[in-house]
């Protein structure tokens, strides 16, 4: 349960401090603070039991079916590391108490420090590489927000951008490859992985897992070529800097493939890679930093550089040099955050970073300047700090050979070469800043920051210290367990002093210092007043290669390829979808094979035929009528949909027949209402006969008869093909009485075995009822649609010229006869529902049949009536009907809950009546009447909204073509 | 029979996709009708044709698909022609809203320029 705190405690903090309303820096900072020192005390408490060598494990069940657990896992390493996240933590934290200005958002600050160093301790103590890759976008989101904390600034947004373009791409990068590593082992655990180092590097995805591992692992540590985020990362809150920038986020990279060496390393091809990506960066990020006119850019360059000497050292694959890393990764920790401290503090203090303006600080902040001065000959490399101890294992490990090629040979000579570099921005650092005459028209006049403000650092000077002195009383048992619990039985012994004697590395360290010094003292004229960055190189870096890659990718090309494949229009939209759906079903069909099965096809009923050879003489006339005789292709249309309906009553599905038959009548209506709002087109008007357009038209006709004829083949291959074995159909029929309690199986299961189905089905139902009502209560119908219909208007004429009648007379008359029989059918009508919906569950009906129905029962009252009519005579609430119909549906599942069985569990209640006999009044009935009542209010609101629109008065009718602002 | 369901809902298919990719929104919305007709019968056409009844059991029967058809097909097809209702509302009542605002009945909302 401990472990799991170290997780868990960032993000409650985080959560806590979003919440503190005021603005206050002191309450954030204790909250933040006090997190800093519980996940302190609580590795302390761990500390005995990994000291030891041991592993502590955590598990929590997140998804046992797919093998995935949270597992929380802390050995040695994992634990070095946790303190160091935490330890930094802490003291940035005290830091940037005094650094912020009450007048940023400093709960937002607080929230995203905690929550990143919850992120990173996740990263951290991950047991379980997919939790651990979680974690790690996680970093990765939560510095893009960190970098751009004042997203007010134009730089800070761009540094944030790149930083979260390179990094998290990285990340999906790293998925991929741990999801191929997860393969190949069989588990995500991290400790089964481990157990399978061999299997995994003689796998022939090998090599594919390994190079995509690195791109995650080499873009979070900011190697070359991916180290420029890093320096653009700087507009961030020298806080963020200190602890993202140098301690723990560009860590996690090198905290990877420490974690995974005993996995991934040991093979040519991790030396190759590894190394030579650790040796470019270490040797161009140290050149580069030297150049640096910006102070935090000469300290991200150097960052650069010494993950790029970890990421060697790592390449190294011996043994000795993985101590050395894991060794530098704290003692740069160390030295490199309170460095960033102290530019931070020359920046707050002076008003600028920038190395040409800044000189002679020592006499305003002396305490500041002996502390920065101690951090920076540690990162040179100068005995008695503890950079100088991890360099001269570093050194040495050089000088040890390793495949013996050339580059192995070169290797101490470059080293020593970017050891110069370093001690040369070291100096730089040092003597620009501290040293020189007094500096002239700062932004602000320099002094000592406040006392706490330094504390961070003095801590963080005095480790480098005493770790420098007396390395083996400090460091070493931590080093040691760290080490033993990557390398197990093979770590190595060493010894940790400041004098080895007269021996190789010390000489390298002494060329080093003093190249550096002489090489600074030469160069440092031209140095202070060139432009930033270093030559040549500085011209590459003014093309800004990123931005143009990345706006040729998500601009250029997209736009290119919209413009090309892309369009505003519906129909290529459409072909395209058509053509996409055929050509989906053509690949299977044609590798597979879409002839005839083994079926011998069954005698014709020549009715069938009959119906079918009407029914396909009416499709084929709608779609030849629909453009200028709507009426006609609607009636044609009605004409296929009925031998549809027969099609259905022949081949023994009674339900569909009754559904369709009343769906076909009540569509009709809806259609025909909305005939009324639709433009004339006459046949006189020419259309377009262009060649174009008949080579368009020959296309679509093309592309119609393909798709119809392939689904003509496909449907009879499939219907001559025996029932494949295994269905569900057998147990529905089988069990649709015993546990349904019902005789007709479709409705057995649309209100039982699929009930929940159903309820989804009418709830869309009404919401697309709401919609339609919604959208017709803004309805403008267009200027030539105003006036009545023609025909209404020669009867008015008529009405008009003979004094006996008045206007409508003739439109009361129409159709007396039938309109007397259609308002007696209601009751008939109605019962018919009533009917149908009873015997349901039992013999054909149901409640959508039953709910069209009664809604076809009301619709034949305003046909005969006319809507004022009914409507004087008869309230039909719709919305009511829905609502209540939502209601009993949901409730009918409800009531299973009360009597502890699952959602819409159907629980049988027969009740004997008087005549009526004995009805099934269970949940079932309940629900199939929620039903109903949905169907019925729905198809009423949507009919009688649009017949309701001829009687509306339009105020302001949208003229054509309309404005965006009539909108509304 | 077979041979005759089939031509049935290639022809029902043929009709509906010409109509579907034509510039007038009538034209599509009798389309999309024919179309559905057609999906409707092939799903229902998955529980294969022949000489069985319809599935309604005898009460305390337990059924087989020796002597009734597949109920399966019949109750999403159920579903699937409620639903194809509501959308052919929808659309109407979109197309008579875009008839209203543009002037115009074409499916982009505007005549295509010549």
């Amino acid at each position: 349960m401990l472990l799991v705190l170290i997780i868990a405690l960032p993000f409650a903090g985080s959560a806590l401090a979003a919440l503190v309303r005021s603005n206050n820096r002191n309450t954030e900072a204790w909250l933040a603070g006090s997190i800093a020192v519980a996940e302190i005390v609580l590795l302390s408490v761990l500390r005995p039991a990994v000291m030891g060598g041991g592993v502590l494990r955590a598990e929590l069940a997140w998804l046992p079916s797919a093998g995935l657990d949270f597992v929380v896992r802390l050995d040695g390493f994992a634990w070095l590391f946790a303190m160091l996240v935490a330890g930094i933590g802490l003291l940035v934290v005290v830091y940037a108490r005094y650094y912020m200005s009450p007048a940023d958002p400093i709960p937002r600050f607080f929230s995203f420090f905690l929550a990143f160093m919850g992120a990173m301790l996740g990263i951290v103590v991950s047991g379980n590489l997919i939790q651990l890759v979680f974690f790690w976008e996680l970093t990765s989101l939560l510095s893009f927000l960190l970098i751009g904390f004042w997203h007010q600034r134009a730089d800070a947004r761009e540094g944030a951008r790149v930083a979260l373009t390179v990094t998290a791409a990285g990340g999906l990068c790293l998925f991929a490859g741990i999801l191929l590593i997860g393969h190949i082992a069989g588990s995500y655990d991290l400790d089964q992985v481990l157990a399978s180092g061999s299997v995994i590097r003689s796998s022939p995805l090998y090599l594919p897992a390994l190079v995509l591992v690195l791109l995650g692992a080499l873009t979070k540590s900011a190697q070359f070529p991916f180290h420029f985020w890093l320096p653009r990362a700087m507009a961030a809150p020298t806080p963020v800097s200190a602890y993202l920038h140098s301690a723990t986020m560009v860590k996690a990279g090198v905290f990877l493939l420490v974690r995974l060496w005993p996995v991934l390393a040991g093979t040519d091809y991790w030396l190759w890679f590894v190394g030579t990506t650790g040796l470019i960066t270490f040797v161009f990020g140290a050149y580069y930093a030297m150049f640096q006119q910006d102070l935090k850019g000469l300290l991200a360059y150097s960052t650069v550089s010494h993950l790029g000497l970890i990421t060697l050292l790592l390449g190294l694959d011996s043994p000795l040099a993985l101590l050395a890393a894991i060794f530098h990764i704290v003692n740069h920790a160390t030295f490199k955050a309170s460095l960033f401290m102290a530019a931070g503090i020359i920046d707050h203090e002076t008003g600028t970073r920038d190395l040409r303006r800044l000189s002679g600080l020592y006499r305003f902040m002396p305490i500041t300047a002996t502390l920065a001065m101690v951090a920076a000959a540690a990162m040179a490399g100068v005995p008695l700090l503890n950079g100088f101890l991890s360099k001269e294992m570093f050194f040495a490990e050089t000088i040890a050979t390793h495949d013996g090629s050339f580059v192995d040979a070169a290797l101490p000579y470059v080293a020593t070469l970017a050891g110069i570099f370093g001690v040369v921005y070291s100096l730089r650092f040092i003597l620009g800043v501290f040293f020189g005459p007094a500096p002239r028209d700062l932004p602000r006049p320099p002094h000592e920051p406040p006392r706490w403000m330094r504390f961070p650092i003095e801590a963080l000077v005095l480790i480098c210290v005493v770790v420098g002195v007396i390395p083996a009383m400090t460091i070493k048992p931590f080093l040691t367990t760290a080490a033993r619990s990557i390398l197990g039985e093979a770590t190595p012994s060493y010894s940790l002093g400041i004098w080895h004697g007269f021996t190789l590395p010390l000489l390298m360290s002494v060329v080093a210092i003093a190249g550096g010094v002489a090489f600074y003292f030469l160069g440092r004229r031209r140095l202070a007043v060139a432009p930033d960055g270093p030559p040549v190189i500085r011209l590459l870096a003014k093309q800004r290669i990123f931005e143009r890659a990345i706006v040729m990718l998500s601009w250029r090309w997209a736009k290119t390829l919209e413009e090309a494949f892309g369009t505003n229009r519906l129909q290529p939209q459409m072909r395209l979808l058509i053509c996409t759906a055929f050509l989906a079903a053509f690949f299977p069909v044609y590798v597979q094979g879409a002839w005839p099965g083994s079926l011998g096809p069954s005698s014709i009923d020549p009715a069938f035929a009959l119906v079918w050879a009407g029914g396909v003489v009416c499709a084929i006339g709608a779609a030849y009528q629909a453009k200028y005789h709507r009426l006609a292709a609607l009636i044609l249309m009605g004409g296929a949909g009925l031998a549809t309906c027969i099609t259905f009553v022949l081949l023994a599905a009674p339900d569909l027949a009754l559904t369709q038959l009343v769906v076909e009548a009540v569509t009709t209506v809806l259609i025909v209402l909305g005939l009324r709002w639709l433009p004339k087109r006459l046949e006189a008007i020419p259309g377009d006969f262009s060649n174009a357009a008949r080579l368009r038209r020959m296309r679509d006709l093309v592309i119609a008869v393909a798709a119809g004829g392939g689904l003509a083949l496909l449907a009879y291959a499939m219907m001559t093909r025996p029932y494949p074995a295994g269905g569900i159909a057998g147990y529905f029929l089988q069990h649709a009485y015993a546990e349904g309690g019902g005789t007709n199986v479709v409705n057995v299961i649309l209100v039982d075995f699929r009930g929940f189905d159903t309820l989804g089905e009418i709830t869309v139902l009404g919401i697309v009822a709401l919609s339609v009502f919604a959208l017709l209560r803004r309805f403008r119908p267009a200027s030539d649609n105003l006036e009545g219909p023609e025909q209404q208007h020669f009867q008015d004429i008529y009405d008009r010229a003979h004094p006996d009648r008045h206007e409508g007379s003739t439109l009361t008359d129409y159709l007396a006869v039938p309109a007397v029989l259609m308002k007696l059918l209601f009751p008939i009508i109605g019962i018919a529902g009533i009917y149908l919906f009873l015997r349901g569950h039992d013999q054909p009906g149901g409640g959508f049949v039953a709910g069209l129905t009664m809604a076809v029962a009301i619709l034949v009252q305003y046909m005969a009536g006319g809507a004022r009519w009914v409507e004087a005579r008869l309230r039909v609430h719709p919305l009511r009907w829905m609502g209540f119909g939502l209601l009993f549906a949901v409730s009918a599942g409800v009531i299973a809950l009360f009597s502890g069985q699952s959602f819409l569990t159907a629980l049988p209640a027969n009740v004997t009546l008087p005549w009526l006999g004995t009805l099934p009044l269970g949940t079932v009935l309940l629900f199939d009447f929620g039903v109903l009542a949905l169907v019925l209010g729905a198809t009423v609101l949507m009919l009688i909204a649009l017949a309701h629109q001829s009687l509306r008065r339009i105020k302001n009718p949208a003229k054509a073509p309309a404005h965006e602002t009539e909108v509304a | 029979m077979e041979i005759i369901l089939a031509i049935a809902i290639g022809v029902l298919a043929g009709s509906g996709i010409w109509l579907v990719m034509r510039p007038r929104t009538y034209q599509v919305i009798i389309g999309l009708s024919l179309l559905s007709y057609a999906v409707n019968l092939f799903i229902f056409s998955t529980g294969r044709l022949g000489p069985r009844a319809a599935p309604v059991v005898r009460a305390g029967e337990a059924g087989d698909l020796l002597r009734y058809v597949d109920p399966v097909p019949q109750a999403l097809v159920l579903t699937a022609i409620v639903i194809g209702f509501a959308v052919t509302a929808l659309f109407l009542v979109v197309l008579l809203a875009s008839r209203g605002l543009t002037g115009t009945d074409h499916v982009d909302g505007q005549e295509p320029e010549a």
